[in-house]
């Protein structure tokens, strides 16, 4: 069973109230971008095992979107943060790290 | 003017844990920015309340505010105040961003009361009732069986839930049937 806290209502939502969406810190491609870009945009996602930045939505509870640190494999969560976000904040990393000290996020690496 | 009734028009299962609805009860959905003065004193005025903290309700015995999310009130009142307040409060909100709108025909209010209480919903719903835990003076929205439901907790240990309109058949059912089967020993 996965536990998220949601990070608006403070609530361990288990994962029955949640409605996943996919990945998290998505750019959106925009007017005057390539092909390769808007494609990149729509359909080039990760599919990683191991640790997942992911938009997660409280649908049954508070009802808003937040953004949650996982591990694909072992469901280990490190943490939850708004999404209003563009990029994991440092709490998170810290936590991910104490785990996987070489793991780095596509948009640092 | 037509004859309002509520869903289940004040159906109530009794027993060591009685289940009622509430019939008809005023609902109404404010949305709105908590931060923003005008918002919180309309608020303050309409209701004599202040905007409750997170997951938390206020009430006064009438009136009773209740948190649905960082940017959602529900205000439940007595039926026959809602188009005043509504009114009161389009007034109150004039020129701000928010959103005030009559809720009380689209959703069914229970009380959920008795012994075990507490275990009948926690047979039901993904949530820690643990009486620590759950405390008076709390809400939570989540689910009842398959359905979003909300559900709060009074002084005297009775909650209240509630649910779509549409749904309040199978709330009742699920609910009342989750009674009739006893306790089962966990809160």
């Amino acid at each position: 069973m996965l536990l998220l806290q949601c990070p608006y209502c403070g609530v361990n939502a288990e994962e029955t109230e949640l409605a996943a969406g996919g990945e998290a810190h998505l750019k959106r491609a925009t007017v005057g971008d390539s092909d390769e870009a808007f494609e990149g945009y729509l359909f080039m996602r990760e599919n990683k095992k191991g640790v997942h930045l992911e938009r997660w939505r409280h649908a049954y509870g508070c009802g808003k979107w937040f953004l949650a640190a996982r591990d694909t494999a072992t469901l280990e969560v490190f943490g939850t943060y708004p999404a209003q976000t563009t990029e994991p904040p440092a709490d998170v990393t810290e936590n991910i790290r104490a785990k996987y000290p070489d793991w780095s996020w596509k948009e640092t690496a | 003017m037509s004859n309002a009734v509520s869903a289940l028009n004040g159906k109530t299962a009794t027993g060591p844990v009685t289940v009622q609805e509430l019939g008809l009860t005023g609902m109404v959905t404010l949305r709105g920015d908590f931060e923003d003065e005008g918002f919180a004193a309309a608020v303050t005025q309409l209701t004599g309340l202040q905007i409750p903290d997170v997951r938390q309700f206020q009430t006064d015995g009438v009136k009773t505010v209740l948190w649905m999310s960082p940017d959602e009130l529900l205000v439940v009142l007595p039926y026959t105040e809602v188009n005043a307040f509504v009114t009161a409060m389009n007034d109150a909100l004039a020129g701000s961003h928010y959103l005030v709108a009559n809720v009380s025909d689209a959703r069914a209010i229970f009380s959920v009361s008795g012994e075990f209480a507490t275990e009948v919903l926690g047979k039901n719903a993904p949530v820690d009732f643990e009486a620590s835990q759950f405390v008076a003076g709390m809400v939570r929205r989540s689910r009842v069986g398959q359905v979003a439901a909300a559900y709060w907790k009074l002084d005297d240990g009775s909650f209240r839930v509630v649910c779509f309109r549409s749904v309040a058949e199978y709330v009742f059912g699920l609910i009342a049937t989750s009674a009739t089967a006893g306790p089962v020993g966990v809160y």
